[in-house]
């Protein structure tokens, strides 16, 4: 449905997004994961027709976006990273606009913006002015303004970015709703949001692609060392040679805090050491106040997974070499 | 052609909700007045002899009314023109509405009309409540009706190129401030270019005569209708409607 190939975007001297290939199939939901100007609004706007690319080809439902672009802008729905709202218009008026500029026939045009705002759950909102709405709503009237004709492939920018959490969850359902009959694109920086939502993961980090695969799969290969956070209130005791004594662990480090002990603990691929952890904790007679699986931050996830790639394929790829790209590449992406 | 339409209505419709229609339509219409009464007042000091040059006379009404009256709006368009197109396309890019529009399936082309359009239905307009001050010239008097016609056709003309250059400039920038005070500049330069060119002499001078975008007008307002001026206001028009083309592929480009 979506084919990227070998998709170049230089800004003069700067590479936002460096040969860049992946496909998506129909229906499925594809994740386009990595931090702030890893360059996903770059290909997703290559993607949208809204840029051209400097190299390679992109094709939408068998339309190459740069030789047929109206076809192509024909079957794609797109949300940008801000709803481009116009504040002056209403709600129902804007998505009528939106109908019609995208060729949806008039004598459909009624009943398809009323399905999408059902859809998105703004039919309450419907003669309320753009300009006056919440960040949610903002965010939703985006939603229905992308799906409002109907599109092949929906392509979502940071479709839960700065929504409180029922409303992220709410996003959530609904694009897992709209899966059926459309492929997607989503970008997030969010790791769990890759995991409950899409079927397929491409990561990206400084414009190149760090990763391609199912999030499950992507779990386990993190998954190479686990780390669990435990807090325990020993009453005085040195509870770290208890915790080292327990099967499974590699390294404890001890980072107090002012409520008990704090310990990381790091354990062995794949095993899972957190029902013997408790067990020992009880038994020593401490109490356990917390243990959970430490999350791991996005950079740590491309640190793992990029020298983990790097021995094989790209030396080249290894993050962290100059802080100072990153900051400049977010200049263009998001502008 | 239906995408025009759809686009045209929705600028006249953001002119209409904010309140610039308003305002520009307010202003026009009180200059336009004040210049009507200024014109008026003096047409009976000349019919009626108070300037002492030979006692009362018949005036023509066209010669010492009308054209003036046009030379006069032609200038209160060159400012007021400017704070039309300035939003156009700068409140756009600046809220990123221009991504819905350029992620549409619309071609530049019809983006670009879609907005001159627009701006000209409003410009129109303003025009047309003008027409309430001569038409009650004609209720009270007889003055020709062939260089008003060809008048307003050389105002409508000359709004349409101020238009086209305001919205190129406005599609080079995100703020509308910056568009405004640019297509203000760029026209007055346009008007005053031959005010060095009447040193010069020569060709310069013709050269520099022939670019005044004013110079152009005085025809029409005196019933003439000849077709090098016509040519110029066209090309001037497509000249800017091209150059907003451009301006629009530079950004895409960019990013």
């Amino acid at each position: 449905m979506v084919e990227v190939q070998h998709v170049t975007k230089r800004y003069g001297s700067l590479t936002a997004v460096d040969d860049i290939s992946f496909r998506v199939e129909r229906g499925e939901i594809l994740g386009f994961l990595g931090p702030n100007g890893a360059g996903k609004t770059t290909t997703m706007r290559i993607l949208t027709g809204y840029q051209p690319a400097t190299d390679g080809r992109a094709t939408v439902a068998g339309f190459d976006v740069a030789e047929q672009p109206i076809e192509a802008k024909r079957r794609t729905g797109y949300l940008p990273e801000t709803p481009p709202l116009y504040p002056e218009m209403t709600v129902i008026e804007y998505l009528r606009f939106v109908a019609r500029i995208n060729g949806v026939p008039s004598g459909e045009r009624r009943s398809q913006v009323s399905a999408a705002m059902k859809r998105t759950s703004i039919s309450d909102m419907a003669d309320r002015y753009c300009g006056k709405l919440s960040k949610g709503y903002r965010q939703r009237v985006g939603l229905a303004q992308a799906i409002l004709h109907n599109p092949d492939v929906l392509i979502l920018d940071e479709p839960t970015a700065g929504l409180d959490p029922r409303q992220i969850i709410e996003t959530r359902q609904l694009i897992a709703e709209l899966a059926g009959n459309h492929t997607i694109i989503l970008s997030t920086h969010i790791l769990p949001e890759v995991s409950q939502t899409c079927q397929r993961v491409v990561i990206i980090n400084r414009g190149k692609v760090v990763a391609v695969d199912t999030p499950d799969n992507l779990t386990a290969r993190l998954q190479g060392s686990q780390t669990l956070y435990l807090q325990v209130d020993t009453e005085g005791a040195d509870p770290v040679p208890a915790i080292e004594g327990v099967a499974g662990v590699v390294t404890v480090t001890r980072a107090d805090h002012r409520d008990g002990i704090t310990l990381l603990v790091d354990s062995g691929r794949g095993d899972d050491i957190r029902r013997e952890l408790a067990r020992t904790v009880v038994a020593n007679g401490w109490g356990l106040l917390e243990l959970r699986p430490q999350q791991m931050s996005l950079e740590e996830i491309f640190l793992q997974l990029t020298t983990e790639d790097a021995a094989e394929d790209d030396p080249t790829a290894e993050p962290g070499v100059d802080g100072a790209d990153e900051t400049a590449m977010e200049a263009p992406t998001d502008g | 052609m239906g995408n025009i339409v759809a686009l045209t209505h929705k600028e006249l419709r953001s002119y209409f909700v904010s309140p610039i229609a308003y305002v520009l339509l307010l202003f026009f219409t009180l200059l336009f007045g004040w210049f009507y009464v200024a014109s008026i007042n003096l047409m009976v000091q000349l019919s009626t002899g108070q300037f002492g040059m030979g006692g009362p006379q018949v005036v023509n009404l066209n010669e010492f009314m009308i054209r003036p009256l046009f030379g006069n709006t032609a200038v209160i368009l060159l400012f007021l023109l400017p704070m039309l197109t300035m939003r156009s396309y700068a409140e756009e890019k600046r809220s990123g509405t221009i991504e819905l529009l350029l992620t549409s399936p619309l071609s530049d082309f019809q983006i670009i009309m879609g907005k001159f359009l627009g701006a000209m239905a409003l410009y129109t307009l303003m025009l047309a409540l003008t027409l309430v001050h001569i038409g009650i010239l004609f209720w009270y008097s007889d003055p020709e009706w062939g260089p008003v016609l060809s008048g307003y056709l050389g105002l409508f003309l000359m709004g349409g190129a101020f238009i086209s250059i305001g919205l190129a400039i406005s599609s080079m920038t995100q703020n509308q401030i910056v568009a405004g005070v640019a297509t203000f500049a760029v026209l007055l330069l346009l008007w005053i270019v031959n005010w060095i060119g009447d040193a010069a002499g020569g060709t310069t001078q013709a050269v520099l005569a022939y670019l005044s975008i004013l110079e152009h007008f005085d025809d029409f307002s005196k019933g003439v209708i000849d077709t090098a001026h016509v040519t110029y206001y066209v090309s001037f028009i497509a000249l800017g409607l091209f150059l907003t083309a451009k301006s629009m592929d530079t950004a895409r480009w960019n990013g």
